[in-house]
């Protein structure tokens, strides 16, 4: 199972290495550390907001999740740095990956 | 292990937003260093190296051919913004590995170049245009510092006016820091004049070995110090978002090797790519102490100082990509040499060149002596 293929779908995941359990990001099927293979964990994660700014009324962020996840996500108000986030939808729209969270 | 590495010879093509094909910008730079210096024999270039973030194929074998050169080695480098400086890096070892003598590097790029959008970094989601890592980078430089948008304004203010003395740079005007801020609103964090923008442009530099340097050149501008540093591919990958972490640990590398102080540097080319970036990377290669890059810049605006950026940086003489890190190492070959005209820094003898990557992502750092 890919990252990109339960993104596709909606979900968001934590790709993480069967091995050694160390979260893989950017995803990958092999892991960056012990090169053991990549499994994906599921659930409704915590993220922080790194930091942020906006564009014509939009907001968007750096988010970080698992102390090591990190997406570009969009968010209905502006932050504050730190704050608590959970992905609210995800996805991929021709072949460009969207984050949203809250 | 040959001697030194210098630059023999250089030749750069005016940067416009012309529509001209990849091969042609590449064919102009070279073929002005070599018009420029009619003593250098082309039968004696080694190797021919290109750097581009072009799509277009066997770009170094075709200039060979269009110089008439029938070199051994000649292929392209890639490095996104970075192509340029790790192009000379890559010409450097030729030469210090013995493998060559003399290296042709030209870099080029047209307006439009696909090096432009960050396509394979995914996790930026659809905030792929640099204009969002720029904007994070400035928000958490501002915050971290009280830098204000009229602070970093100074930065295009100064760099424009720079770009006034140099022939060959796409901007043709000078903007105040009142111009700055009142620029087209890109986002919250960014306006259009604190961006540098893609180009059509081309810069060659000819590189030799120290017994090969003279027949070629009675002015040598010596490479005495590489750092090259990637952090990591994707945005996600920093440790720091105020603060350039490849680019100190480039500039430590290099400084090591020149066996240079920071002090020691007279004239500074560095990556602005959008204004925060220019008192980060002073900041971060160590020629202004954390948070005090803005304030350094500020005096050279109000001074007239060129020291940082004299050819008018990223900002004012645009930014063709893979051509940019050579354009900067030109610009402080002519420092190092007293041939920078009216943007010549007095009594340059040590100059240090920063190129980047998507966000600081990767960096390389030159140091090069007269």
């Amino acid at each position: 199972m890919r990252f990109i293929t339960e993104l596709a779908r909606g979900r968001f995941c934590i790709p993480e290495c069967a091995a050694c359990r160390r979260v893989v990001w950017p995803a990958s099927d092999i892991c960056s550390m012990c090169l053991g293979k990549v499994s994906l964990r599921s659930g409704d994660f915590d993220g922080r907001v790194l930091e942020c700014s906006g564009q014509g009324g939009r907001h968007f962020c750096l988010v970080e999740f698992e102390g090591a996840v990190r997406v570009m996500a969009e968010i209905p108000e502006e932050p504050k740095i730190g704050q608590a986030v959970r992905m609210r939808k995800c996805g991929v729209s021709e072949g460009v990956w969207m984050f949203y969270v809250s | 292990m040959a001697g030194r590495v210098g630059i023999a010879a250089y030749g750069m093509t005016q940067f416009t937003m012309e529509d001209q094909p990849i091969e042609a910008l590449l064919q102009e730079s070279a073929a002005n260093l070599f018009v420029d210096h009619p003593g250098i024999d082309r039968n004696d270039v080694d190797a021919v190296l290109v750097s581009t973030n072009s799509n277009s194929k066997y770009l170094a074998p075709i200039l060979a051919e269009s110089m008439g050169i029938r070199p051994g080695p000649a292929h392209s480098v890639e490095n996104l913004c970075n192509s340029g400086a790790n192009s000379i890096v890559s010409g450097y070892a030729y030469v210090a590995s013995g493998l060559a003598d003399a290296v042709l590097v030209s870099g080029a790029e047209r307006h439009d170049s696909p090096g432009r959008v960050l396509e394979w970094d995914s996790p930026r989601g659809e905030f792929k245009h640099p204009i969002f890592w720029g904007s994070i980078l400035t928000r958490a430089y501002k915050r971290r510092f009280g830098a204000s948008d009229e602070d970093l304004a100074v930065v295009p203010a100064k760099n424009h006016r720079q770009a006034g003395s140099n022939p060959n740079a796409l901007s043709k005007r000078a903007y105040t820091v009142h111009d700055v801020e009142s620029s087209k609103r890109l986002t919250d964090d960014l306006r259009m004049l604190d961006c540098s923008r893609p180009c059509s442009g081309g810069a060659s530099v000819l590189l030799a070995s120290e017994d090969a340097m003279g027949g070629m050149c009675d002015e040598p501008v010596w490479i005495t110090g590489i750092g090259q540093k990637t952090v990591s591919a994707g945005f996600g990958g920093s440790e720091s978002l105020d603060s350039l972490e490849s680019a100190r640990h480039a500039a430590r590398h290099a400084l090591d090797m020149a066996g240079c102080k920071i002090q020691d540097i007279d004239v500074a080319e560095v990556h602005d790519a959008f204004s925060v970036c220019e008192p980060m990377a002073l900041e971060s290669v160590g020629l202004a102490a954390m948070g005090e890059g803005i304030g350094m810049i500020k005096e050279a605006y109000g001074t007239g100082s060129f020291m940082f950026n004299p050819r008018g940086g990223l900002i004012g003489a645009g930014h063709p990509l893979g051509a940019t890190g050579v354009a900067q190492a030109i610009e402080i070959a002519q420092q190092l040499q007293s041939k920078a005209g009216p943007r010549q820094v007095d009594c340059a003898r040590t100059g240090l060149v920063h190129n980047m990557s998507a966000a600081a992502t990767s960096s390389t750092v030159l140091v090069l002596e007269a």
